[in-house]
Formats: structure tokens, C-alpha cells, sequence
């Protein structure tokens, strides 16, 4: 058994542990609400873009010579994946579900015999694909200076997206990143950029024709590189959402089993004081008795 | 019969504003500048640099844009755009830089006849700013 002095020591350490969790705890709160609430304002942004991108889409007469960025490179062999993830750790499995995700993606798209090919955002899916892709990953891009996402850095990676297209080097490209639903919840998402996945939202079709000014085929070709921005960028909102309530409840979970723990180090504690309270005792009384 | 519509215009980070009483709207389009009124035809464009000057019984508003897209439908009006800026928030000095980032954009030499002429269009509207 620990001595009386090990189990203060420990209990003195779980305490200060219990301090820092809670502590992150409260400033992931803090984070939380800012980052969701500029989650939610991001949206109409990409809605409505969304919206556009989908009345012109219809409006195109000549889908066949639709801008590539639409319509694909009418190739499928080599894919580019965006893994987006945190730059720090200490937020349960937020960035383990991402990696997760994309690692049977990526294993599907080997057994296809499909090229691969890795962009990751964020330092820690970087450290965590390295071992089993290093030889994939073709950028790294992390953005720990800027404290929000914003929309900036979001294009940067939107620009080199499409350079890389342009310059043919990768046919697909989808993005990886978490959904943030709620505080405990959020989705590993794998969602296809290029070409747009127009097919799901075909139901929402409007009636209306629109004009056009210039033409359909001009929009769409500079309307299509802002919107691969603005779906990185939306990911980034939602990731940064979800990294705050992962690392929230992930805390919270920490400073609770810190409490138990030293619940249970503190019985064990008084358990020995007394029980060497005893053995003293005994030895006094025996002491007396022999005399 | 009111002669009012609803102009919504957003950018990346948030709805930037909002306005139900509008009147008339004018938008450097890219094929030059247009001016909406109600019951305006639908209508998809997308923007040049230039201002944007929301004209409405509770005053008149100046933005500057880098760049956009309209969307006119039902009276409805959504411009979404990127950089977005009231004129009347812009002072001298940010004028300034944002005239010399533009400056040096058009004098870049490896650069094509599209956004050559983009960056001559913002030049030239951020000088007309003074």
C-alpha cells in the first residue's frame, strides 16, 4: 500500500489535472457559442450560393461543355482528398473520426485501383496520416495564427484546389471535415466538391427562367471557383464548431473522472490514516501492558 | 401600390444587411452598372468593382465591392459578395491601402486580361472614392 505521504502527493496532482480540464472546459464553452453562432450566420452565404450555382445549372442548354469544374474533368482516376482537421489536441475523438472516415475512403478507392492523393488542413491529421500516407499527403496547410476560421484562409485552400485541378493533376476531389450538430454530436463528412454534386438537390428545381447577364457558361466559370471556396470555408465553420463542443464535452468527461478519482484516492487516504491511528495505538497499549 | 422591395445582401461571414424598404438599387454589374427596380425580370449577374447604391425612403447607402453576385427573383434581391464595405465606415487610410494593394495588382506583369482589367476597374473606382 501507497504511503500516507504518495497519496497526498496524488491526490494534490489529480486536483491541479481537475483544474486545467475544468478551465478548458470553460474557455471551449466560451468558444463554442462564438463559433457556432458564426456557423450559423455562414449559412445563408453558402445556401444561397448553393441556390445560384443549382438555377444556373438548370438554365445550362449545353451541359456537355459545361465548365470542367461542374462537370468533371470526364476522367475518375485520380482523386484528391481534403482532410480537415484541428490544430490542436485534447478534443476527444474529434480528429480520430475524421481520419477514421477518410482512412476507409481511402482504403475503398485502393481497392478500385484509384490514384490518391492528400491535402491535409490542420496540423493534427497531418501528424496522424503521415504514417500510413506520408508518401500521399502533397500539402500540408495549417492555419494556427488566425483564431477564427475565416474566409481568407478558406480561399487560400480554395485557390490551390483549383490550380491543382487546372493544372490536371487529380480528376475528383472531396472534402473531409465534422458536421457540428450538437454540442455532443458531430457527423464525419465526406463531401464531393468537384465536380458538384448537383444531382441530390435536384428536387428543389425552380420553375423560374432567369436572364442572364453575361451568359450562363460566364457566371458559372467565375461563379464555380468561389464556390469551392465557400464550401471549404462553410466545412471550416462547422469544424471549428465541432472541435469546440468535442473538446467541451470531452473535458467535461475529464473533470468529472478527476472527481472520482479523487473521491476514491481520498477514502484510501483516510483509510491508511486511521489504519496507522491503530497500529500506534496498539503499540502504545502494548507498550503500557509490558511494564 | 408600394413601390418597395427586399435587398439582402451576405457575405461569407454573416448576413450584412438587410433592407425591406428599398426603392432602387444600383450594381456595378459586370457588363456596367444596372439599376433594379421592382418587378425587375429574374435575373442572375455577377459584379464587378464598384459601388452599389441602395436608394431607399430612409436614406440613401454607398457600398464598395470587389466582387459578387446578384440574384434578383420575386423581388427579392441577394448580392453575395466577398468584400463588402460602406462607404461611410471607409476613411482615409484604408482608402489608401486598398488603393496600393489594387495598384500593385494591376502592375503585376504576369497577369491575364481579366483580372488586368478587375484590377484597373478598382483602381480607378477607389480613386473616384476621394
Amino acid at each position: 500500500m501507497a504511503s500516507l505521504d504518495d497519496l497526498k502527493k496524488r491526490i494534490a496532482s489529480v486536483k491541479s489535472t481537475q483544474k486545467i480540464t475544468k478551465a478548458m472546459k470553460m474557455v471551449a464553452a466560451a468558444k463554442l457559442r462564438r463559433a457556432q453562432e458564426s456557423a450559423e450566420k455562414g449559412r445563408p452565404y453558402s445556401e444561397k450560393m448553393n441556390n445560384v450555382i443549382l438555377n444556373l445549372f438548370n438554365g445550362v442548354s449545353d451541359k456537355e461543355n459545361a465548365p470542367k469544374l461542374l462537370s468533371g474533368s470526364g476522367k475518375d482516376k485520380v482523386h484528391l482528398c481534403v482532410v480537415m482537421t484541428s490544430d490542436r489536441g485534447l478534443c476527444g475523438g474529434f480528429n480520430s473520426n475524421i481520419i477514421k472516415k477518410a482512412k476507409s475512403y481511402f482504403a475503398r478507392l485502393s481497392e478500385e485501383g484509384k490514384n490518391l492523393k492528400i491535402v491535409t488542413v490542420g496540423s493534427k491529421g497531418n501528424d496522424q496520416l503521415k504514417r500510413a500516407y506520408g508518401d500521399k499527403i502533397i500539402a500540408n496547410m495549417s492555419f494556427k495564427e488566425s483564431k477564427n476560421a475565416n474566409y481568407f484562409d478558406a480561399e487560400k485552400v480554395g485557390k490551390m484546389v483549383i490550380e491543382k485541378f487546372e493544372a490536371e493533376e487529380f480528376d475528383v476531389c472531396t472534402i473531409f471535415y465534422n458536421q457540428f450538430k450538437n454540442v455532443i454530436t458531430q457527423i464525419p463528412q465526406a463531401q464531393q466538391i468537384i465536380p458538384l454534386n448537383v444531382e441530390n438537390s435536384e428536387e428543389n428545381k425552380s420553375e423560374d427562367s432567369y436572364e442572364f447577364e453575361p451568359d450562363e457558361d460566364e457566371i458559372l466559370s467565375n461563379l464555380l471557383p468561389k464556390n469551392i471556396s465557400t464550401q471549404i470555408f462553410k466545412a471550416m465553420l462547422e469544424n471549428s464548431a465541432s472541435e469546440q463542443g468535442s473538446r467541451m464535452s470531452a473535458m467535461d468527461n475529464a473533470t468529472r473522472n478527476a472527481g472520482e478519482m479523487v473521491d476514491k484516492l481520498t477514502i484510501e487516504y483516510n483509510r491508511s490514516r486511521q489504519a496507522a491511528i491503530t497500529k500506534e495505538l496498539i503499540e502504545i497499549i502494548s507498550g503500557a501492558e509490558s511494564l | 401600390m408600394s413601390e418597395e422591395f427586399k435587398v439582402e445582401i451576405v457575405n461569407p461571414e454573416k448576413s450584412f444587411l438587410i433592407k425591406e424598404d428599398v426603392s432602387e438599387v444600383v450594381v456595378p454589374a459586370f457588363e456596367g452598372d444596372m439599376g433594379i427596380l421592382k418587378d425587375h425580370i429574374s435575373i442572375i449577374s455577377f459584379l464587378k468593382p464598384g459601388i452599389i447604391k441602395i436608394l431607399s425612403k430612409s436614406g440613401d447607402e454607398n457600398y464598395y465591392v470587389e466582387d459578387g453576385i446578384v440574384e434578383f427573383k420575386n423581388n427579392n434581391l441577394s448580392i453575395l459578395t466577398s468584400s463588402i464595405l460602406n462607404i461611410a465606415d471607409i476613411d482615409k487610410s484604408q482608402q489608401q491601402d486598398l488603393l496600393k494593394t489594387a495598384e500593385e495588382e494591376a502592375n503585376k506583369s504576369e497577369i491575364n486580361d481579366q483580372s488586368k482589367y478587375l484590377a484597373d476597374q478598382k483602381v480607378e473606382v477607389l480613386k473616384s472614392l476621394n
